[in-house]
């Protein structure tokens, strides 16, 4: 196989799950995880007469995800019918957006080893997600359980613009970090609240059409993701170089076998019979309701990373961190606000070094870090104000990290200060230079190296408390003065 | 006035009775249900009849009246067309299907005539799923016609009018989804009225094609039309459809003066195809609102001729949809016999249904299928815009619109049994005004060699009131409406 010779198209359309109360047409509660069928009312069930109404809350996180990738919005936009027969699908139809979908174009940012790319957005829209079919729980037969019936969904659809399997995972986290950033899904994946189908295909480097695609679907890890795309490439390309064409059909992808197969080919694809949806008017979306919720709007992360590079003086790097996910921008915000004098480069530092290095060493979430905000605050503010050295601040991290407590009292009770007292200083330097005097000779001798052995052990004696600035200036003195 | 007087008059006597504690709820309901006994075998009008279920509400409705003197419509019985969900009566939809289906759920009808006190006598027979224009369709037999045993009452609320026709009921709801009130009322010698798309909530209601379904009301005159508009009307926020107005009370304006009135004569209407015996009866009707001080107006609605065929594109497509959830799999009909899920759908809906449903989903998939979206169901929705178009421009020369409701008048059962697509044809005068979604009603107008012709009035959007007036100034001046079978005069009490 010449992987070189071919360029690989991908797509990806995501399901987030929009974190409602109920669901999308009705009022039943959407919560994860209660006993089978508890959760759907007569419209779940798809009773005969009843109808559906639209949950105003699921249409407001279509907005707000419009407006945080700079889609158009659609003032007019229209549900549709999907109709298909399954035991998981009550009505025999799902209700989704076709021809006009509420969120129109729109792109996102992502972060390849490469550098930076645009992903651009076809749309998103939303829908009803089906039932669940248990076939494993009964013997000889399905159980069916539709507390997940008409849960609601936004499918985002991208242009089929990444080119390797790193940009369709690059984007996946991206569009995650977003959703929940915004705040409009939880993205659990293994609860099925965040999951890809990924459109692939390949083609000669040089080739202006697209090869044949194969869609595979429900890939619920960005791992599982990155797996499947690489296998689907591999199979591909080996099954065209070896003279066979790919046939367009959808595929699973079977995480054990580490492997993806056929489901269903075109042939077998149904015809779904989409037509709008007669129990639902045009949905419509007022300029004013699009206003009040662009006031609602957190700052994005790409307009906070702007603001973190150019008024804060981050690097790119620290910066790309700190927005990566809601929790770390929240942490550092935090951090900013509660840390008073503190550089901003510097909580930074802290953030993605100490912090981040502890976080990963522990296996935790961010939210789960033992060392809060505000406790790192009180750490930076001893640290700038030059009560502590930076050598015994990443001690007091540790003990902080391990065993709790506030920085103040910890650095009183340890006796952690520097010496930043001068006559103090000076008594342990003037007993140095006495101890050593072979070594103050060489030193006016202009063997300038050896200032480096009185600070260390001028530390040494202090047990790293002394203040380096003072101690440095002291000792020059002392040492030249005689 | 003895108790068998009572019962031929209408909602507005009864509750008047009512209201002089003349006699009670439960009095009226047991007459109206020994009635309905002694016709069911030969009219078979109701699907479901429960003695002790309607007995109950009446008791209800006599406290409910001595609680609260204001209750002026407590214990005025009504007939249920079997597509109106109600608690604890199985409802049918006039299907196999459904043939054991209890819903957990009043429809928003049902539970505003409850509200105010109306006692069910019974779920009326109907054309299955309401697609039919004769009733021959119900999985529950025929309805016949009170006026002539070997005929069709109509559909497909043919169950609904025959009762109120024959003195079983002073009032029943029903659907109208392409002239499924209005064809049956004028075939029967009633008044029925279909309101505004979106005047009345379709919650509760099972659907045929929602786009069009409306549900409406059959009783002996215009002024009780009025009277049980104003109990279902009204926003309905469980069904998205459903609009949000504040128009004052149907009866409340029964009385303006009709006087000056425009009134629309369709040319369209009069032509070929329009027997000449109820040619003859419409347009001595129209003569009558002239010499009452209407002014009549000829319009032109060229494209209500293509009303039928774009209706069925429309109707089937999203009945095709809307009956996808009967499946077999959590209610109603299922095979007892199956060997995989495709046979428990093929057994299950190939069983249940019956062959009109079934042709109409087959003409409705094939509709919407890929490829033949753009030519049948795209273009079917541009004529159904352009005979909006129509009527908006002829509402701007006139009031309302005078027609006849059907072009013949009730037919022999049977007559269509191998042609459907003639009996869809006999729907012309009909379908157009639920393609624009307008309101009109039918009222009794004269006979055709014994057999009832009705007059259809068609309103602008919103302007039931209006056609109300109109209705209840003409039978203020004429006495059709009070025609009764004979054949029906002779039932006890």
């Amino acid at each position: 196989m010449t992987r070189a010779n071919w360029e690989v198209v991908i797509g990806l359309e995501t399901h987030a799950q929009l974190s409602t109360q109920s669901k999308i047409f009705s009022g039943a509660s959407v919560a994860f995880g209660a006993e089978p069928n508890t959760q759907a009312c007569a419209v779940d069930l798809g009773l005969p007469g009843v109808l559906p109404v639209p949950n105003h809350a699921a249409v407001e996180r279509a907005i707000r995800f419009g407006l945080a990738v700079g889609a158009h919005i659609a003032p007019v936009s229209i549900f549709a019918r999907k109709n298909y027969f399954y035991p998981d699908l009550p009505k025999g139809y799902q209700i989704s957006q076709m021809e006009i979908p509420v969120v129109q174009g729109g792109s996102l940012r992502i972060q390849t080893k490469a550098g930076e790319k645009i992903v651009n957005l076809t749309r998103a829209h939303l829908e009803e997600d089906a039932g669940k079919s248990l076939h494993e729980d009964f013997q000889g037969q399905s159980g069916i359980d539709l507390n997940r019936a008409g849960t609601p969904l936004l499918e985002i659809v991208t242009e089929p613009e990444m080119r390797s399997s790193e940009e369709a995972v690059a984007y996946a986290r991206a569009l995650h970090a977003l959703v929940r950033w915004i705040e409009i899904c939880d993205g659990n994946m293994q609860e099925g609240s965040f999951r890809c189908d990924a459109n692939v295909s390949v083609r000669p480097v040089g080739q202006k059409e697209f090869g044949t695609r194969c869609e595979i679907k429900n890939l619920n890890s960005f791992r599982f993701l990155e797996r499947a795309i690489e296998f689907e490439i591999k199979r591909q390309i080996e099954l065209i170089e070896e003279g066979g064409q790919v046939v367009q059909e959808t595929r699973l992808f079977d995480p054990d076998r580490d492997e993806t197969r056929s489901m269903r080919s075109k042939e077998d694809a149904h015809d779904y019979r989409y037509f709008p949806d007669p129990d639902l008017p045009p949905l419509c979306i007022s300029e004013e309701w699009i206003a009040e919720v662009a006031s609602g709007m957190p700052e994005l992360p790409e307009a906070r990373r702007q603001r973190y590079m150019n008024e804060l003086g981050l690097t790119e790097y620290d910066a790309g961190l700190l927005t990566a996910t809601r929790e770390a921008g929240e942490y550092f915000e935090a951090l900013r606000g509660a840390a008073k004098g503190a550089d901003a480069k510097l909580c930074a530092n802290w953030v993605n070094g100490e912090l981040s290095a502890a976080i990963n060493r522990a296996g935790l979430e961010l939210a789960d870090a033992k060392v809060n905000p505000t406790q790192l605050a009180g750490l930076l503010v001893r640290l700038t104000d030059g009560t502590i050295s930076g050598k015994i601040a990443k001690e007091l991290f540790e003990i902080m990290w391990s065993e709790g407590g506030e920085a103040d009292a910890l650095i009183e009770s340890r006796g952690l200060q520097q010496i930043s007292d001068t006559g103090a200083l000076e008594g342990v330097l003037k007993e140095l230079i006495a101890k050593h005097p072979e070594q103050v000779e060489e030193y006016r001798g202009g063997k300038e190296k050896v200032f480096g052995f009185f600070v260390g052990q001028a530390m040494k004696a202090t047990q790293g408390k002394a203040n380096p600035a003072q101690l440095n200036a002291l000792l020059k003195a002392l040492l030249l003065g005689g | 006035m003895n108790l068998s007087d009572l019962l031929n008059q209408g909602v507005t006597a009864l509750s008047a009775a009512l209201g002089r504690r003349e006699v009670s709820a439960v009095e009226i309901a047991t007459a109206y249900l020994d009635r309905i006994e002694q016709a069911q075998p030969e009219l078979n009008a109701f699907i479901t009849v429960d003695r002790e279920h309607t007995l109950r509400d009446a008791l209800t409705a006599d406290s409910m009246r001595a609680a609260s003197p204001t209750q002026s419509l407590a214990g005025i019985p009504i007939a249920q067309k079997d597509v109106f969900c109600a608690k604890g009566w199985r409802t049918t939809a006039g299907s196999h299907m459904l043939e054991n289906f209890i819903a957990p759920y009043d429809s928003a009808v049902v539970q505003q005539l409850n509200k105010q006190g109306f006692v069910t006598l019974g779920r009326a027979n109907m054309d299955e799923f309401a697609m039919g224009s004769s009733n021959e369709n119900s999985y529950f037999g025929p309805v016949k016609n009170p006026w002539d045993l070997g005929r069709v009452p109509g559909g497909s609320s043919g169950g609904s009018a025959a009762a109120v026709a024959a003195g079983l009921a002073p009032a029943a709801t029903g659907t109208d989804t392409g002239g499924s009130i209005r064809q049956p009322a004028a075939w029967c010698g009633i008044s029925g009225i279909k309101p505004t798309y979106g005047r009345v909530s379709r919650f509760g209601m099972i659907a045929y094609a929602s786009s069009l379904d409306q549900a409406g009301m059959f009783a002996r005159s215009a002024q009780d039309l009025a009277i049980l508009m104003d109990v279902i009307s009204g926003h309905d926020p469980r069904d998205a459809t459903s609009v949000d107005r504040k128009d004052s009370p149907c009866a409340k304006e029964l009385d303006k003066d009709i006087r000056g009135l425009r009134v629309g004569i369709p040319k369209q209407w009069f032509g070929e195809g329009l027997s000449a015996g109820v040619k003859v009866v419409v347009e001595s009707a129209i003569q009558e609102l002239v010499m009452m001080g209407c002014e009549c107006v000829e319009i032109d609605l060229p494209m209500s001729e293509q009303a039928i065929p774009a209706y069925y594109v429309i109707a089937p497509a999203e009945a095709s949809s809307n009956l996808s959830r009967f499946d077999g799999v959590r209610f109603g009909h299922r095979a007892a016999q199956y060997k995989d899920l495709a046979e428990l759908y093929e057994r299950s809906r190939g069983e249940g249904f019956g062959p009109e449903v079934k042709r109409r989903i087959l003409m409705g998939s094939y509709v919407l299928s890929h490829g033949y979206y753009d030519a049948y169901y795209l273009q079917a929705q541009r004529v159904r815009r352009l005979i909006a178009n129509d009527f908006e421009r002829a509402f701007t020369l006139c009031d309302v619109i005078a027609g006849p409701v059907a072009p013949t008048t009730a037919f022999p059962l049977g007559s269509f049994g191998a042609d459907p697509v003639q009996m869809y044809l006999a729907d012309l005068y009909t379908i157009p005004v639920n393609l624009a979604g307008l309101p009109a009603l039918s009222i009794p107008a004269g006979f055709d060699a014994g057999m009832p012709v009705g007059l259809q009035l068609i309103g602008p959007w919103w302007q039931e009131a209006r056609l109300l007036q109109t209705a209840h100034a003409f039978q203020t001046t004429t006495d059709w409406h009070t025609k009764r079978p004979a054949l029906y005069s002779g039932l006890k009490p």
